[in-house]
Order: C-alpha cells, then structure tokens, then sequence
C-alpha cells in the first residue's frame, strides 16, 4: 500500500507527462523483480487503465466518517466539500494526522478489506473504516479514499500506461496494448498471473491473449479542424486520401477465430450477445478475421444491392433504443435490425495485416466482402454487412461540398485515411504527420443562448462554477412577455482564463442556491454548439440537442439579442437528427 | 457604538478619526502591511512599521509616512495606537486600538508559524478582534513548513539531474523572501525576477538575511564564449504574474511550480497546469486561526476577507459573538498568487490573472 500511495502522490502531484511517465516505470521495474509484488502491481494496472471496483462503502459512511472522524459538524464538512470537489480528497485533508502502521499490500486491502466490506452489517463496516484509517499514515489516506471511491484518475491516459509496462516488458507498445484490453473490465480482480502475463515472456502472453479472443487496439481519428485552404499544402492532393463518410454508430470490432466469434466496442466491452443478428455474418466468416467498423441499423431494401449500399440506413436514435438491452426480442430484431459498416481489416487467416498500408488493408477488405455476398447469394441469404463506401473528388473544395450532404444523409462528416498508412494504436497527436487518420466532422449547428444556472465542476475543476444551463427566449424581442426556456446543459468550450472570469461572474449574479445548482440573473451570452437535435417530450423546450458545448463567449452581445425557442426549432426541420 | 467600523471607504476609528487599510483615499491611514489590497494609493498620511515604508514608499511614491516600531504606543484624541507583529511579511503588524479601557485588534493578513524572515505573530488579549479568513476551512492545516521546503529542494534535485531549470512562481513581497531564506542555497545560483529582486533589496536593508541572488540578465548565468546562458542548475524565483509570459523563454528546459496555500486542494494544481504546486501560504491555516482568535481572549470578533461565512458560522456555534464584516481585501495581489476566494463565501478561488 505505502508503494502504491506514493507512486499515487508522484502521479498526482504534478502535470509533467514524463515525469509521470518515469514514476510509472520506476514502479513497474521495481515490481517486477519482485514476484510477492505482482498481485498488488496487477491490481495498480488495473486502477490506472481505468478499472473501477464497486463502490465498497456508501457515500453515507464516508460521511459519517468525516463528520465524527473530524469533530466538526455536517455544514462545515459540507463547505469543505464544495472547496475541494473530492469525498476521497476531503476527507484526507479533514480527518485528524493518522499513526501509520503495519504495511499491508495493496492486494490484500483489496481482496481481504475493502472487496468483502459491502458484505458487512453497516456498524461493523463503519467500525472497520474508522480503525483503518487510524491506521495509515497521513500520506496514505488520499489513495486509500480513493480505492473506496473508485475515482482513480490520476491524469496518466491508457496510452502512458501501455508505454511503461512496454518499455518495463520491452515489448513494443502494440503488443502491450493487446495484453491490456480487457483488464481494467468491471468486477475483475486481477492476479500476479495477470501482471506476469503483462511483463513477461512473449510467446506465453500472445497465446493468452489469441485464446482469449482480444481485439486489436483500436486506432482513432484526430480531429481536422483547420481550414480548407490549409488542405493542400498539409495533407497533399485527396487523391493520397483513402476517404469515407463518418458515421454515426457504434465503433466495434468483429473477430472470428476457431469457431467462436467476438464483437468488442471500443470501451473494450464485449457486446457480442446484444447483437445476435450479427450471428449469420460470423458464421459466414472465415476463422483468423478482424475487421473493424461501426455498428449501424440498417433495415435493407428488398431489392438486390451492392456490398457498399447504404439503403435503408437509420438514425442514431435508433440504434439508441437498442442500446443497454441485454435481451434482445425477435420483435427489436425484425424492427430495428442491425448491420456492420466494414472499412478495415486487421487480421486475415490468422495474420495481423495492421503495418500493411491502409489502400492493401482496403482491397483486402473488399475481396473479402465480395466473396461473402457471393456465397450468401449462392445460399439464398442476405448478410448484415457492408462496405463503408468510398467519396472521392479532385479537390478539397468539392470534398468540402460533398460534406455538406453529410447531414441529410444522417452522417457526421467524412474520414480521410492516408493511403499508405499503417492501423496504428490509439490516438497519435500528429502535428503534420500524414499518416494519420483525420475526422474531419460538419460544423456544429449554433444558437447564441443564455446563461442561467451554475453549477460546480468535479477533478480539475472542483470547487468552480464550470457547469452551466443554457436557455433561448420563449419569443421575439418584439413580443411583449417572454420567458428564458432551459434547453442544454454544457461545460466544455471555455480556457482556463474564461473559466475563472465565469466563476467570478457566477458568484456576483447569484439569485439564490439550490444545493449544488445556483441561479442567476441572467448576464452572459453564449454561442452553443451542438451536433445534433431532435424532438423531445422529456424538455420543456420541446427540443434535445447532442454534445452541446461553448463555441464562443459572446461578450459582445445583451442577453435581449440571444436566440429564440423558434430559431432553435427552425434547426430540426434543416436536416437536424 | 463600535470602537472600529466597516464604512465604504475601509475600516474606521470615530474616537482617533483614522482608518484601518483602507480601500479609499483617507486622511490618515494606518497600514497594517505593504501588500496592495491593504495598501492603496491616494491617502493624505500613511501610518506604518518602519519595515513596511520603504516597500510602501517603492509601490505608492513619493507619499507621506509615519512610522513606528513593534509596541510603540502613538495617541490621537486620547485613543492609543500600537503596532504588533503579525508575522505575515515584513513589517506586517497587527493594529492594537485602546480607547477608555476598550482594546480592539485588527489582524490585517498573518500566520502564527514563525517563517524565520518576519517577527513572528504575538498573540494580544482584547474585547473585539478583527481577523482574516483567508484560509478559513478545516481543510487547510499546513504541514510543517520544513517539509515543504524539503519537497521543494527535492524537486529541485530531479530537476538538476534532468539538466533543466526551477521555476518556482511565489507572491514577489514575502512568500518569495521565505523562500530564498529557507532553499537550499547550495543546489546552485538563485535567480530572481525583477520584481523580486528589487523586495529582496528592501529586506536585505532591513537586515533580513538572504542567500546571494542576481537577475536573468547577470552575466555570470553566461556560458563562456558563448551567446547562451546555462540555467540547468539555478532557481529561477517569479511572480506568478510571469507564468506563461515570453520572459520564460530564456530558461531553455524548465519544470515550474508555484507555491501557494492554494495548492493545497488538488483542484486548484491541475488547473493551473504547472507541474508542481507547493501548499506554503503566509496567512494562517484553520488551527492556526482558531489558536490565534482564541488567544486573544475576546468576546466579539469580526470575520473579514476569506471564507468569513463558514469561520463566523462556526465561530458562533462555538458561543463566540462573531459577525462578518465587509472588506474590499484580498481581491488585489494576494488574487494575482491565487490566495483568495471570492468575497464572502466558501468558494473556491476567483484568481483572475495577474
């Protein structure tokens, strides 16, 4: 526990990547010389790559911690709560100095402590917190906390995790990511074997995780936000562009070895069973496959169609209804069937194909598809699957144009995949690199709104008012009585800079205090964006948008000139989804 | 009525005609400490320590100052004046006020952890106390500050064996002069920015004892027969105000902190996007305040600037007689270090940039 609380202290205290880089191997290195460690090093794997255990004692006792553990009463607990944001971090910086006692290993706290406790009549739970604590050393509480809490997000990305366990393996990071996936899944409770098979001999690993039936890492696009004229010169001529449209689905991987196949999300979930129309293409597969793509409902039309169709293609809000059903009925399958976009291909009769340049992978993919239609044909059945189809253009002006239909055609804008690239491992911060693979999504749709209530942020903005509603007039300006109508939550869009002006704004037009929420007299104007916006009955505004955030502070503008509910509505008939 | 009262233009004695750091232009102004929330431009005359009016003097001009020492009593209309350290910054004081048997204290900003640099806070028994609440949360109990600076110098270590500079941002009147007393002067050359270095001066006339220090631009940082300069060992000390300004440019590979009673809470670290943050602040923490108000013995205290809401809230479930008290303090400079939270309430910092 002292290892792990201290490596936690080194993350957190500080924003320099490679300082927290050298900690990580610093701590890896040191494990894995030392097998008594592994338990306790694959439990730290875990935490960082974003595993979560369940919860093991209710906020209500973390409460009544704080509150009889400190001597000081609920209200000033709570003011102190607001200051930091955190019920793992206020209550190690509330709770009186502890003694530090004996070590115990960060896999026996889990295992024998904290996983049990839910098991626990609540006095014996709160009687066994109350002596732990007394038990760590100040400086091991906050890690403590957190591993009740189970927000262990010390600021390090899977990616940084993957470099130090691949330069403590050395292995190089591919593998090491394949080994990853999966392990941080909810509930698991990792073994030495776990961290031996991270850091140990390759053969061993691959096999485990080929048996295991592990996707590849998926690789993820870079937003292309510059301007078209930029174009040419960064990028090159579109004809050094493999270029599709952007869908609005579900990212997954589908694989088939032996006779079993597997669907992962890119959460690395395994969804397989939620979408058993998707049995009659794995069938159809060839063993040693993985193909990456979207999932999409997609209700085909009667007629004959090619293998790049797109017929019958449907909303996301569609596949939403389809979203978190674990059983799925005969009458989903029928109403709302789903299909597989294809657009890569990472491995074929065994063979990882993922250096292979991206126009290979692409003919590839296509054989492949082309000769399931056929033996589909032949067998008088239809598969769920298609190939994502190409755009292609001389410049990048029309390319600009034939994104605009990306709307109406319920997509979110096109992809460009550079020819020759390789599939690489996560999301790589290119700078001008060409090898990329760039989303280069439709502007947002936008209304100027109003801002008017507040609430505090969490993490790195704990304790600021960073979380704001948004509202549009209930008519013109020329009508006489009118209302400011809530429609969108945001908190992204604002620099550091705008968000502490904000907070102090905040704090100055407070009407009055509801909790956690504030309401205000309406100052501030914002131009919202969003992707997307649907008809809703659940709002008062009538309307729901998708990924609203702030564009632009539009100090310029009187609250009087924001938009209205009408303007915002004008939207869902011009192509809204 | 009351002995000293909040008016719009700052804190006032009816009984002396004299105000308390006030935020308007006043005939008289008794100074508690040269800090720029507590000391404004424009009054007639200005009464402080003797340690604070030459720093008074470099940020006002060419103003007129009384000056005092530590204890010794100034009467005006039969009302007794003293000052007595407060322990905050250089000639920082506390403002004991005696009128026909009534003693009030006003505590301008202070610590009780004696910082080795000022005269460490003395405890005066009194009817009224008016006190800060800077850091008035139980949240905030500072460690040692040995330790502190012990983390501080260990960081500094990383830093030479990574061959890149030390940029630690600190308040330039005080938080930076507690510094340079208490780093290891051994690591390597200490480096101030303008703004420090010209306090440094004013401390080391005052007989303040510093490690030797020299500006970005002294020609001993210069690598021999070249163009460059090598900071890969220094200390580089800077007012917060500095942080991400082209000024840095010149320090080639650098990791930068700041130290601030602010970073304590992990929030207010990331968000700043510096690598390190140092929780070392020169107002008193919770126990440190509820030590100080208990000292002094008195029945009524007036909460100003900082989480008053919470501390007189607290304070009055306690028995105490407390109220809070409207002060236009702590939204000047001690904003700019990020040491502030918003007026009256148990917010988070505002920090506007400085």
């Amino acid at each position: 526990m002292k290892a792990f609380a201290a490596l936690y202290r080194r993350l957190d205290s500080g924003t320099s990547t490679r300082a927290k880089q050298a900690a990580m191997v610093e701590f890896f290195a040191a494990a894995k010389a030392d097998p008594t460690q592994w338990a306790s090093a694959a439990w730290t794997v875990y935490f960082l790559s974003g595993g979560k255990p369940r919860q093991t004692a209710p906020s209500r006792l973390l409460w009544r911690l704080a509150v009889e553990g400190s001597g000081y009463p609920e209200w000033l607990c709570a003011e102190c709560y607001g200051a930091v944001g955190d019920v793992a971090e206020m209550l190690s910086l509330l709770l009186p100095e502890g003694m530090g006692g004996e070590e115990v290993s960060l896999d026996v706290w889990m295992r024998e402590r904290l996983l049990p406790l839910p098991s626990l009549a609540e006095e014996e739970r709160y009687a066994r917190l109350k002596q732990w604590v007394e038990e760590l050393a100040t400086d091991e509480r906050l890690a403590f906390f957190k591993l009740i809490t189970g927000e262990l997000r010390v600021g390090v990305s899977r990616l940084q995790v993957v470099k130090a366990l691949a330069e403590v393996a050395s292995v190089d990071e591919g593998r090491m990511a394949q080994r990853l996936i999966g392990y941080s899944q909810a509930r698991r409770i990792p073994t030495a074997a776990d961290f031996e098979a991270l850091i140990g001999e390759v053969l061993r690993a691959e096999a485990q995780a080929l048996d295991a039936g592990k996707p590849y890492p998926f690789y993820l696009a870079q937003s292309w936000s510059r301007p078209i004229a930029e174009m040419l010169p960064a990028l090159g001529p579109p004809s050094n562009w493999i270029i599709e449209w952007k869908y609005d689905g579900i990212r997954a991987q589908l694989l088939k070895r032996g006779e079993n196949w597997r669907l992962w999300s890119r959460g690395e979930e395994l969804i397989s069973d939620a979408y058993p129309d998707l049995e009659p293409l794995a069938r159809a597969l060839p063993s040693g496959t993985a193909i990456d793509g979207e999932l999409v409902v997609l209700i085909p039309p009667e007629h004959e169609f090619a293998t790049d169709s797109l017929d019958g293609l449907a909303i996301f809000a569609s596949l939403q209804q389809r979203l978190g059903r674990k059983i799925v009925s005969e009458k989903t399958k029928r109403e709302l069937p789903v299909a597989f976009i294809a657009y890569d291909i990472l491995e074929s009769e065994g063979r990882d194909l993922r250096t292979e340049p991206q126009h290979v992978r692409r003919a590839l993919l296509e054989g492949l598809i082309e000769r399931l239609f056929a033996e589909a044909k032949m067998r008088g059945e239809r598969l769920p699957i298609r190939i994502s189809p190409t755009v292609s253009a001389d410049t990048w002006e029309e390319l600009a144009e034939k994104r605009e239909q990306a709307r109406a055609l319920t997509r979110e804008g096109l992809m460009l995949k550079a020819r020759d690239g390789a599939y690489g491992i996560g999301r790589r911060k290119g700078g001008d690199r060409t090898d990329v693979w760039w989303k280069w999504k439709l502007d947002p749709m936008s209304v100027d709104a109003v801002v008017i209530y507040a609430e505090r942020g969490h993490g790195r903005r704990s304790g600021v008012y960073t979380d704001y509603t948004f509202a549009v007039w209930s008519a013109g300006e020329e009508a006489g009585a009118r209302e400011l109508v809530p429609f969108a939550k945001a908190y992204s869009g604002l620099s550091d800079k705008e968000i502490r002006e904000m907070d102090a704004i905040v704090r100055r037009t407070t009407l009055e205090t509801y909790g956690p929420v504030r309401s205000l007299t309406p100052t501030q104007v914002f131009e919202l964006g969003f992707e997307g916006i649907a008809p809703s009955k659940r709002h008062k505004s009538g309307v729901a948008v998708r990924f609203p955030r702030m564009l632009r502070w539009r100090r310029d503008k009187p609250i009087a000139e924001a938009d209205t509910l009408d303007a915002l509505k004008a939207l869902l008939a011009g192509g809204g989804r | 009525m009351d002995l000293i009262v909040s008016t719009d233009r700052g804190l006032y004695c009816a009984a002396g005609d004299f105000h308390i750091d006030p935020w308007r232009p006043v005939p008289r102004a008794i100074i508690t400490h040269a800090h720029s929330d507590h000391a404004r431009f424009g009054s007639e005359v200005y009464v402080c320590h003797r340690d604070t009016a030459p720093i008074l003097r470099k940020r006002l001009g060419d103003v007129t100052i009384e000056t005092a020492t530590y204890g010794q009593i100034l009467t005006r209309n039969g009302v007794e004046i003293s000052f007595h350290p407060a322990g905050h910054v250089l000639g920082s004081a506390q403002v004991r006020v005696v009128s026909k048997g009534e003693t009030w204290v006003a505590s301008g900003d202070y610590k009780v952890e004696s910082d080795g640099v000022s005269p460490t806070f003395e405890p005066l028994r009194c009817h009224a106390f008016i006190t800060e609440s800077t850091f008035g949360l139980p949240i905030y109990r500072w460690r040692p500050q040995a330790e502190t600076f012990a983390s501080i110098d260990a960081w500094r270590r990383e830093n030479i064996a990574a061959g890149r500079a030390s940029i630690l941002f600190a308040y330039a009147l005080g938080k930076a002069q507690r510094l340079l007393a208490h780093v290891d002067a051994e690591l390597g050359p200490i480096v101030c920015h303008g703004a420090v270095e010209a306090i440094n001066a004013l401390y080391r006339e005052a007989g303040v004892v510093l490690p030797p220090t020299r500006l970005a631009t002294d020609p001993r940082t210069a690598i021999r027969g070249e163009h460059k300069r090598d900071f890969s060992r220094a200390l580089i000390v800077a007012p917060p105000s500095a942080a991400a300004s082209p000024w840095l440019k010149r320090f080639g590979d650098y990791s930068d902190a700041l130290a601030s009673g602010w970073m304590q809470v992990r929030g207010n670290r990331r968000r700043r996007g510096l690598d390190r943050g140092f929780a070392l602040s020169d107002h008193a923490d919770w126990p440190g305040l509820i030590a100080a108000i208990e000292a002094t013995g008195a029945e009524r205290i007036l909460v100003t600037h900082g989480y008053t809401e919470a501390l007189t809230r607290y304070l009055r479930e306690k028995g105490l007689d407390a109220r809070a008290l409207t002060t236009a303090y702590g939204d000047d400079e001690d904003v700019g270090e990020g040491e502030a939270p918003a007026e009256g309430e148990g917010g988070a910092p505002t920090e506007p940039e400085a």
